[in-house]
């Protein structure tokens, strides 16, 4: 028995490949049926993310689990070759596989590292499996564990902390001007996706009102109506300039849409209030002269490049004693596991068995003092034959159970009520499956 | 017993200063952070301990000496970073509020403690009362003025791009300018007071509410100086940046007639 992941991600294969393997949330269910069905594995979960498509499970034995899963994949229609399909697969077991599913919980194997959203997408797909009855005592444990060390990386490291995009970058530079940004109004001068994301961010962090105006119109309006917003025409935006606290310009003029004239009469207006400019255009729309007036904060693109960079080498330091995290509670998680084989846990209650009927034959017999030959022979007799009686069922059970699905649960069992792990602590605290802690204002493993 | 608890406090003010700059300076310590404050916390207690002490060996509330003056500004001072510490978790405000903590004390242990009489006039309530009312609209304004020495320098790494631990360590702006505001405002209400119950007072006594000694004079000036910095701000828009470099100009001044006066003139409103 042993655990295997089996898999494939960002790294290991192109957008291309990644899509055609991922499992959508409606075809999860009967994904994880059709996995549970082959006979060698006792136990699954599916993690399928954009950026991933992950196979957990516990198998009886790992070259025929990898088979299997081969071919569950196969199954899938996708249009691969085999050889496409194994060239892009990776293995992880035993120890490999627990360590990675706690990777990838801590946001380690992330393409933006750090990034919290993986850790929600595992939780649901954990959930679901446990509901489908495709997880068992190992993948339930191995799973709640992986939650809790990420948490723990969470909050025992900075690896979350800081932005580590564009949009994001402009928001922290906002928050270190205006200090929270709840009731500030907006402008956004010009479209394009970036300065979309950006106006979206500023409003779930509190921004009252956008005002919206690009050189068309009906786009402003557009815009405007899916920001709740308020389009304004682009000869009449320099009226409204100093009713901005940010302005986010993104056109694709070639020459300066505002500049030192439009913003020096918006400070006056403004009576000294702050403004902050992000000029995201290339090449820029913001004549950079406009920096030098008093209480004006202007960025362009590449400042905020330079932010996204320097956090991002933070979240590489940072990731490093994730690591040193992952590494410690995988000890722990490690014996936990070793001590769930059959042969040894018979071999642990034998010893036990054998040390007791020693150790009260014992006592018994310096006690009775001197006995008949034949006395003491009825004696061991009735110990040994008690002994082993008692253990006969228990035994036989052990190792008919071995390689199902439910032998780990046994194992489990008769660790606990025998007392065989007097040094091992495999009680790990229990985390609720439902809780739902992922910033919601933070960089995403895109869905 | 008093010297002994003052000494204590020099030397966890000292300590606490050391560990706040080296805060401003290195990276992020959260030893650092943690020491600082715990020294400022026992420096507190001892100081608050020493003036207790203080006032019972001399019988009343002391604050006529310049070194009594000295020591009970240090000592507001500290209780209101620790006050905003609590509250607001401006950590780095430390690192501006203890060294002048550490300076004003320092000179007032270089002074002379004891001085010779005690007219009759000074030991009246109405003089410790609007002394001390002084006294705190100066902590007030020395609050405003380190606020806005921290806020020109979050505006220049603002201005400069320049993303370092202390961009990271400083408050936003908003906060700072904020602070400003508001310590202003408190030190403003603190000084006409002051200066009202100082007028009745002489008035009372001397039969003439101004005696164009230069502390009053300087008094005056300082206090039409935070008038229309105030009125500034709330009309014409004098915020931010320029309200920072107000309140650093205005504490020059509460310095000048605190300490300059007594040393160029020593006219009967100077400290003993």
């Amino acid at each position: 028995m042993d655990i295997i992941v089996v898999g494939l991600n960002h790294r290991t294969a192109p957008i291309e490949i990644r899509e055609k393997l991922s499992i959508s949330e409606a075809q999860l269910r009967e994904a994880l049926i059709r996995l549970k069905a082959y006979s060698g594995i006792n136990e699954g979960l599916i993690l399928s993310t954009c950026n991933r498509v992950e196979i957990c499970a516990v198998v009886q034995q790992i070259q025929t689990g990898f088979q299997q899963i081969k071919e569950f994949f196969e199954d899938h229609p996708t249009g691969l070759s085999s050889e496409e399909l194994i060239a892009s697969l990776y293995l992880y077991s035993s120890h490999d596989a627990i360590r990675h599913i706690f990777r990838v919980a801590s946001s380690l194997d992330s393409m933006v590292v750090g990034e919290p959203q993986i850790l929600g997408q595992l939780k649901e797909a954990f959930d679901l499996a446990m509901r489908q009855k495709a997880t068992g005592i190992i993948l339930n444990k191995v799973f709640r564990k992986a939650i809790s060390v990420a948490k723990r990386v969470r909050t025992e490291t900075k690896i979350a902390e800081n932005a580590v995009s564009i949009s994001f970058a402009a928001v922290e530079l906002a928050k270190k001007i205006f200090g929270h940004l709840e009731g500030k109004e907006a402008m956004l001068v010009g479209a394009g996706e970036m300065a979309e994301l950006a106006v979206r961010h500023l409003l779930d962090n509190g921004v009252k009102n956008v005002m919206i105006t690009t050189r068309n119109f009906d786009h402003a309006i557009d815009l405007a109506k899916r920001f709740h917003g308020m389009p304004i025409r682009l000869e009449e935006f320099p009226r409204y300039l100093a009713e901005a606290d940010i302005l986010i310009c993104s056109t694709g003029a070639s020459h300066y849409v505002i500049t030192e004239y439009h913003v020096e009469k918006a400070i006056q207006q403004r009576k000294n209030r702050p403004i902050f400019l992000i000029d995201i255009s290339v090449p820029r729309n913001i004549d950079p002269k406009v920096n030098r007036i008093d209480n004006v904060f202007l960025y362009d693109i590449d400042d905020l490049q330079s932010i996204v960079e320097a956090n991002l080498k933070e979240r590489q330091k940072e990731a490093l004693k994730a690591e040193e995290i992952v590494s410690e509670e995988l000890g722990a998680m490690e014996r936990w596991f070793k001590s769930l084989e059959v042969v040894p846990t018979i071999t642990a209650l034998r010893a036990k068995a054998e040390e007791i009927r020693r150790s009260e034959l014992n006592k018994c017999m310096s006690k009775l003092g001197a006995l008949t030959p034949e006395a003491r022979e009825a004696v061991e007799g009735l110990v040994a034959a008690v002994v082993n009686k008692l253990l006969h069922s228990p035994l036989v059970v052990l190792k008919d159970e071995a390689h199902s699905s439910n032998g780990a649960m046994y194992v489990e069992a008769v660790r606990r009520l025998f007392n065989l792990d007097k040094d091992l602590s495999p009680r790990q605290p229990h985390t609720s499956e439902k809780e739902n802690d992922s910033d919601p204002g933070e960089e995403t493993e895109p869905k | 017993m008093n010297v002994l608890f003052f000494k204590i406090t020099l030397i966890c003010y000292f300590l606490g200063t050391l560990a706040f700059l080296g805060y401003l300076l290195a990276g992020k310590k959260a030893m650092l952070s943690r020491f600082s404050l715990a020294m400022t916390g026992v420096g507190f207690l001892f100081h608050t301990a020493a003036l207790l002490v203080r006032m019972f060996e001399v019988g009343y509330v002391s604050v006529t000496h310049l070194f009594d003056a000295m020591a009970f500004f240090a000592w507001a001072l500290v209780l209101v970073f620790l006050l905003v510490e609590y509250r607001f978790r401006i950590h780095i405000l430390g690192s501006f509020v203890l060294p002048l903590a550490l300076i004003s004390l320092i000179s007032a242990a270089v002074l002379p403690k004891e001085s010779g009489t005690q007219d009759a006039v000074i030991q009246r309530a109405w003089v410790y009362i609007h002394t001390t009312l002084a006294l705190l609209g100066a902590v007030a304004f020395a609050i405003a003025f380190l606020v806005g020495i921290m806020y020109l320098i979050q505006e220049r790494l603002l201005k400069s791009k320049r993303f370092n631990d202390l961009y990271n360590k400083l408050p936003s702006l908003d906060i700072l300018d904020d602070l400003n505001y508001k310590a202003v405002i408190l030190g403003f209400a603190f000084l006409t007071l002051g200066i009202i119950i100082g007028a009745w007072g002489a008035g009372y006594v001397w039969g003439s509410y101004l005696t164009w000694d230069p502390r009053e004079i300087f008094s005056l000036t300082i206090w039409l100086f935070y008038l229309v910095v105030l009125h500034g701000r709330i009309t014409m828009g004098w915020r931010a940046k320029r309200a920072a470099y107000l309140a650093i100009i205005g504490f020059v001044g509460v310095i000048f007639s605190f300490i300059g006066v007594d040393l160029l003139w020593r006219g009967q409103h100077a400290f003993m």
